[in-house]
């Protein structure tokens, strides 16, 4: 079946699935992103580290054309995504059910648990009740929820605790079968146990997407990261590969420091 | 323990979402321009147009009544004499004149009067349903509410003339019931419902975190209304205020029916006067169309818009402000 498992060995080969060229994000005349270019692989999971304010939403927000509504947000530089600039697509509708997202704090919609998860299923022209059931069973059980939730699927959504929430959510963004998913300090709202599940669940999930994860967590891209960028200031200080970044190989001092502890 | 739960799980399942796209592979042309796409446009296009329609519909009354009045107001209209001369005689035989003062100290008394009632009134209900009421009460007072709204203008002024006005002649000793004290309760009566409605929005528009926050430092109910509550919503409750100035302000038969309708500048509360709207609403029949007297009341009509305009205009803008900060 197509975007089926690559050999780990392999992931250096793989093809970029996002390459971004001289990305700079200004949010009126300050600029919160300035010049960054990246190439994520297919199938890697690219950890983004640094302290608030590095521009490491931004930095997501300009990939999946999220300026769209933020006021005052404009992006300059290029984003390929399977080498089409994102910004010369059409149907942008049609961009972002390629790219899910997973927000720092959960955005359950004011609907049951279920119709959360079949949302995006729906959206795509899912009609039969058996494929939508097989989708939610399968999201839910990815995200580590489908044990707790699966007596009340037609509850409210957000009824759940936060961590539960959250949970919900990720289910939701797998739930568009997307290309690439992006996670924007997801662990914030979930307690350490759970935290754990979710990343044995993105290791998984590497085989069949690519993953961009922004975490505040350093250790938690030192755990599941392929390669690693540390922002900061706006700017991509160093990209390298996780292991190299963490046995004390990094080029430059400040991601050193950070990456030690010393500051951030 | 909880890593071979998700090991154990993740090997029955299979690896891929069911019912995957079949057209992920990185060669397809994936950005097209889908049905779901041409309706969004269709929509917007849709949409659009309702809502310039209700652009286009308030430019046309406005043209429609200045059209009305335009050749009184150019031609004949003493601007300065119309809003500072209390003389209204559209009758006479020798000389009819057109002035507005009375009038506008007519509704002016009676909108300010009536805020004096609703104000406290209709922000202490909002306090009380919003930040103390709990389970049925509240909601019996929210339905009780909406159904005080609901009362037909003309059955205020019923209640104004048949109610009220024996009632004041018999308290205050007076020799007609009819005037700016009876029209502003009525009216503030008629406003407070609405004036209600909005301000318990804006209070529940405060989010219960600060409320919490403030709880946990020990502050009392009251204290975090005040403190807290108040001053978050306070642009909210500003707007409710206008809108019932507003409402005040553009009231016609329960004003027509209360306030005696006789020019007068009001010297105290007991004596009658006549509002702007009601001046319209009871002459306009009675006139040629086309002739100055019919002319002069379009006349009051543009200065009625213009007013209503620019106070529901000041209360858009300080809920822009709630938004912003």
């Amino acid at each position: 079946m197509v975007g089926a498992a690559q050999p780990r060995v392999a992931m250096e080969a793989n093809p970029a699935k996002l390459e971004v060229r001289g990305l700079s994000v200004f949010y009126g005349k300050t600029a919160a992103l300035r010049e960054v270019n990246l190439r994520i692989r297919e199938n890697e999971i690219f950890g983004i580290i640094g302290p608030s304010n590095a521009g490491k939403t931004s930095f997501l927000k300009a990939i999946n054309r999220m300026d769209d509504f933020t006021a005052g947000m404009k992006v300059e530089g290029q984003v390929l995504f399977d080498g089409k600039d994102v910004r010369q697509w059409r149907n942008v509708y049609a961009l972002r059910r390629r790219i899910g997202v997973v927000f720092p704090l959960p955005v359950g919609l004011p609907l049951s648990i279920y119709e959360n998860v079949a949302f995006a299923p729906k959206l795509s022209g899912i009609k039969r009740k058996s494929e939508l059931d097989g989708i939610v069973e399968w999201c839910l059980a990815r995200a580590a929820l489908w044990d707790e939730v699966k007596d009340r699927l037609h509850s409210l959504g957000s009824l759940l605790s936060g961590g539960q929430q959250q949970r919900l959510t990720i289910a939701r963004a797998l739930s568009q079968d997307p290309e690439v998913l992006m996670l924007d300090e997801f662990s914030i709202a979930v307690d350490p146990v759970t935290t754990m599940r979710i990343e044995d669940v993105l290791k998984e999930l590497r085989r069949e997407m690519t993953i961009i994860l922004v975490t505040n967590l350093v250790q938690q891209a030192r755990r599941l990261a392929d390669r690693t960028a540390f922002f900061l200031d706006g700017s991509c200080v160093e990209v390298g590969e996780t292991k190299d970044l963490f046995s004390g190989n990094a080029r430059s001092t400040r991601t050193a420091d950070f990456i030690s502890g010393r500051f951030g | 323990m909880a890593n071979d739960e998700v090991a154990s799980r993740a090997a029955v399942s299979p690896r891929t979402r069911p019912g995957r796209r079949a057209d992920a592979a990185r060669h397809v042309d994936k950005d097209r321009l889908t049905l779901d796409w041409y309706q969004d446009k269709i929509v917007q296009v849709v949409v659009f147009l309702g809502g310039i329609s209700a652009i286009v519909f308030i430019i046309g009354i406005f043209l429609f009544i200045t059209r009305e009045g335009f050749s009184f107001v150019v031609e004949k209209l003493e601007i300065t004499e119309f809003f500072t001369s209390i003389r209204w005689q559209p009758t006479s035989e020798h000389r009819p004149t057109y002035n507005i003062l009375a009038m506008i100290a007519g509704t002016a008394s009676v909108t300010g009067l009536a805020m004096v009632v609703a104000i406290p009134f209709s922000l202490g209900a909002a306090i009380y349903i919003s930040e103390f009421a709990r389970g049925k009460t509240r909601e019996a007072l929210k339905v009780l509410v909406e159904l005080l709204a609901a009362i037909p203008s003309v059955v205020w002024g019923f209640i104004g003339l048949s109610l009220m006005n024996p009632l004041i002649i018999e308290l205050f000793d007076v020799p007609v019931g009819l005037n700016v004290l009876n029209a502003g309760i009525i009216l503030g009566l008629m406003a407070a419902p609405i004036m209600t409605s909005i301000a318990e929005d804006a209070l529940k528009a405060v989010p219960d975190g600060y409320r919490e926050a403030a709880e946990a430092m020990g502050a009392t109910r009251w204290q975090v209304v005040v403190k807290v509550v108040l001053p978050a919503a306070r642009n909210g409750l500003l707007a409710a205020v206008l809108l019932g100035v507003g409402r005040g302000f553009g009231e016609t038969m329960a004003v027509l029916m209360a306030t005696g309708h006789s020019i007068n500048i009001p010297d105290s509360i007991f004596d009658s006067v006549r509002a702007l709207t009601a001046t319209i609403a009871a002459e306009l029949g009675e006139t040629a169309v086309g002739s100055d007297h019919y002319q002069a009341l379009f006349t009051i009509g543009i200065f009625l818009f213009v007013v209503t305009f620019t106070i529901n205009l000041l209360a858009d803008l300080v809920v822009r402000g709630v938004r912003k900060g």
